[in-house]
């Protein structure tokens, strides 16, 4: 950047933080007086009931869930999904012990952008993992990593999530509980809540805009 | 400015407008009673007093929180870039492109970039910003501005878009929504791949951690965020709240309030560029924080409470004004009652001084607004200021000069009565006098009696 263009932006800084300080008679610096603590507000209900409840909350959405017993049984799950059908799979080590990333029709094991990219456009199936779901609301929630990239979830008209039930939480007030600070881990953090949709015309509601139309959940029940 | 009298009346005359605006705003009204009633969200009003709580707090301390957002931004790769106005911001944009030679950039949904018209900067520059959100996308290829704040189209039927897209893309005349939907798709799926720039606006930015958080339903701003190596997010300073945990009052009301969603489909919450070991993701995270006349809506300490808004467009949907005269008609981009307060502190009360009093004062804005701002309070507050201005002004040589004939008149007894007598003779008149024939058009006048009180005195007195 040129040299003017840089004292220009310190200059834009200083003028509105100290118009921003003049206007509310503050001084550089000065903390506030007092902190507002935020309030979570977690149901304290049955553990077991969170998968009853994730299931209905994303059929509404119109998504789609599969409960299965233990790893050895997703396969079989979600085959009928994938006959001829292409798909993406990300690195998630869970993916790999359900035996998804063997199948045949199922491209992983990218570490490459642009190799990612251009495999998820051409995919019908989107496959991860997820990092937390919550009940509450029928939601994935992913944060981006080596093992789950952004585009998975994204770039192919369908999303196939597989994660155990012991991932699922009450709320989003809950997540916010055990990850206060979610960008110490992550620059991504996503939450995925049911099918892309738009109602931008006549308020008339369309699933699948610029994200999978389709969404299924894998629940593996002893895990 | 005037109030548009003549496209007020067009839209009012419109019946095939006003069937859009009144079912459009009226299905968002459903959505959201379904989802803030007391079985479903039994805590909705404390959640309202603290999103209030915690927006109060921010704002009066928003030095603070800018610099702990920044200096967190900063410890995550990103950098902060504070603009004083729109061309500032649009500048930044431009000598970044410039630099790495890159002539098109994707943009998701952001009313501070419609607010500084942000994709006219760019092309003057020939610099090509594509709309990614459905509705923004039909508006820019029918060259309008947005309708309302979470529905852009909100006034199109599926028959203006069947047009739109005939016309701009040379499409065969589809008037199916989800073939309309499955069009724009294909064509805005090339351009999030080809884009060197993807351009975001942002519902709240998050001091503690330095991220900023975007809310939509679509994934184009999830597309605009992550498939391009630049991603630039333009906010107003005033979306800053301290930390992460706040997200869980907030998320609650903003997907309720605006869409009658718990949560929208995609909540993303972004921080810096791509981490090590993170395979997608862009490469480089630029913030700019946005003036454009902010700080000047903060001296006010009771008018400040504008900034607390988060865009959710419920006040809208529950205007009988808006809902008559519908988004085009309000002077700037910011329509509806949180319009009506934050355009005349962000233009001045002299700009548009119709606009306060364009409220029937009816309160359904109030109740609606999830951050609980004053918006009735605000108005009569404007309209006050609005008058003050005003009788300084023009009104006041006029009106001066009238009292003071009357003064002159009131103390001469001959002359007084001349008058009267005059008037009572010229009354009939009144109602075909230019600037009175409007007023007295919605009023019946009085018939003058045929007898003055002096002469009925007179008569009395010669009788007796």
């Amino acid at each position: 950047m040129v040299g003017g263009a840089e004292r220009l932006i310190v200059t834009a800084r200083e003028q509105i933080l100290g118009g921003v300080r003049k206007a509310l008679s503050r001084t550089a610096g000065q903390p506030p007086l007092f902190e507002t603590a935020p309030t979570l507000r977690i149901p304290r209900s049955d553990r077991n009931l969170y998968v009853d409840l994730f299931v209905q909350k994303l059929e509404n959405l119109g998504g789609k869930s599969f409960r299965v017993r233990d790893t050895a049984a997703v396969v079989p799950a979600i085959a009928e999904l994938l006959v001829q059908k292409s798909a993406v799979a990300s690195n998630s080590p869970f993916l790999r012990k359900c035996g998804v990333t063997g199948l045949a029709q199922v491209h992983a094991g990218f570490t490459d952008r642009e190799e990612l990219k251009e495999a998820c456009a051409a995919a019908d199936f989107g496959i991860t993992s997820v990092d937390y779901a919550l009940a509450a609301t029928g939601t994935f929630v992913m944060l981006s990593s080596h093992s789950e990239a952004r585009l998975v979830s994204l770039l192919p008209p369908a999303h196939i999530a597989i994660f155990p039930r012991s991932l699922l939480l009450a709320n989003l007030d809950e997540l916010l509980s055990i990850l206060p600070r979610p960008a110490d881990q992550t620059s991504s953090m996503v939450l995925i809540t049911g099918p892309s949709r738009t109602a931008d015309i006549e308020q008339i509601l369309v699933r699948g805009v610029h994200g999978p139309g389709e969404v299924y959940a894998v629940i593996v029940e002893n895990e | 400015m005037k109030a548009p009298e003549t496209e007020i009346q067009q839209a009012i005359n419109d019946p095939r407008l006003q069937l859009a605006i009144y079912t459009g705003t009226g299905r968002l009204i459903d959505h959201r009673a379904k989802v803030v009633g007391a079985e479903e969200l039994p805590d909705y009003q404390e959640l309202r007093n603290e999103a209030h709580a915690v927006k109060k707090h921010t704002i009066e301390n928003l030095d603070y929180y800018l610099e702990q957002l920044e200096s967190n931004v900063i410890a995550h790769g990103g950098q902060v870039i504070f603009c004083r106005t729109g061309e500032e911001a649009a500048d930044f944009v431009l000598n970044l492109a410039k630099e790495r030679g890159l002539h098109m950039l994707v943009k998701s949904k952001s009313m501070t970039s419609e607010e500084i018209d942000f994709n006219e900067r760019l092309e003057r520059h020939h610099l090509e910003a594509v709309e990614t959100d459905l509705g923004e996308y039909i508006l820019q290829l029918a060259h309008q501005r947005p309708y309302h704040i979470v529905a852009p189209a909100l006034h199109l039927t599926r028959y203006d878009v069947a047009r739109i897209f005939t016309q701009e893309l040379g499409v065969e005349n589809e008037v199916v929504i989800e073939k309309q939907t499955r069009i724009a798709r294909g064509v805005l799926r090339r351009k999030f791949l080809e884009a060197g720039i993807g351009v975001s606006g942002a519902n709240f930015l998050i001091a503690d951690s330095g991220a900023i958080v975007v809310v939509e339903n679509e994934g184009n701003a999830r597309l605009s965020t992550s498939a391009p190596k630049i991603h630039i997010a333009i906010a107003g300073i005033e979306k800053v709240i301290p930390r992460a945990q706040d997200l869980a009052v907030f998320l609650n009301l903003l997907g309720r309030s605006a869409t009658g969603q718990p949560l929208t489909a995609y909540t993303s919450f972004l921080s810096g560029p791509r981490r090590e070991g993170e395979i997608d993701g862009p490469d480089e995270f630029y913030l700019l924080l946005l003036d454009n006349g902010r700080t000047k809506l903060l001296e006010d300490p009771e008018k400040r409470q504008s900034l607390y808004c988060i865009r959710c467009g419920a006040c809208l949907n529950h205007c009988p004004v808006y809902r008559k005269i519908g988004g085009h008609n309000y002077p700037w981009v910011y329509s509806g009652p949180i319009g009506a307060i934050i355009t005349p502190q962000f233009h001045g009360v002299t700009e548009d001084t119709w606009l306060p009093f364009a409220s029937s004062l009816c309160g359904a804005c109030a109740e609606v607004c999830p951050v609980k701002i004053e918006i009735p309070k605000l108005l009569l507050k404007l309209r006050e200021e609005v008058t003050q201005v005003k009788r300084k002004e023009d009104s006041d040589v006029m009106e001066r000069f009238a009292f003071q004939l009357f003064a002159w008149v009131a103390v001469r007894p001959k002359i007084y009565l001349l008058l009267a007598s005059l008037g009572s003779l010229f009354f009939p008149l009144v109602p075909h006098i230019g600037p009175l024939k409007k007023w007295a058009s919605q009023r019946t006048l009085p018939e003058p009696a045929k007898q003055s009180f002096h002469q009925w005195w007179a008569a009395r007195k010669g009788s007796s």
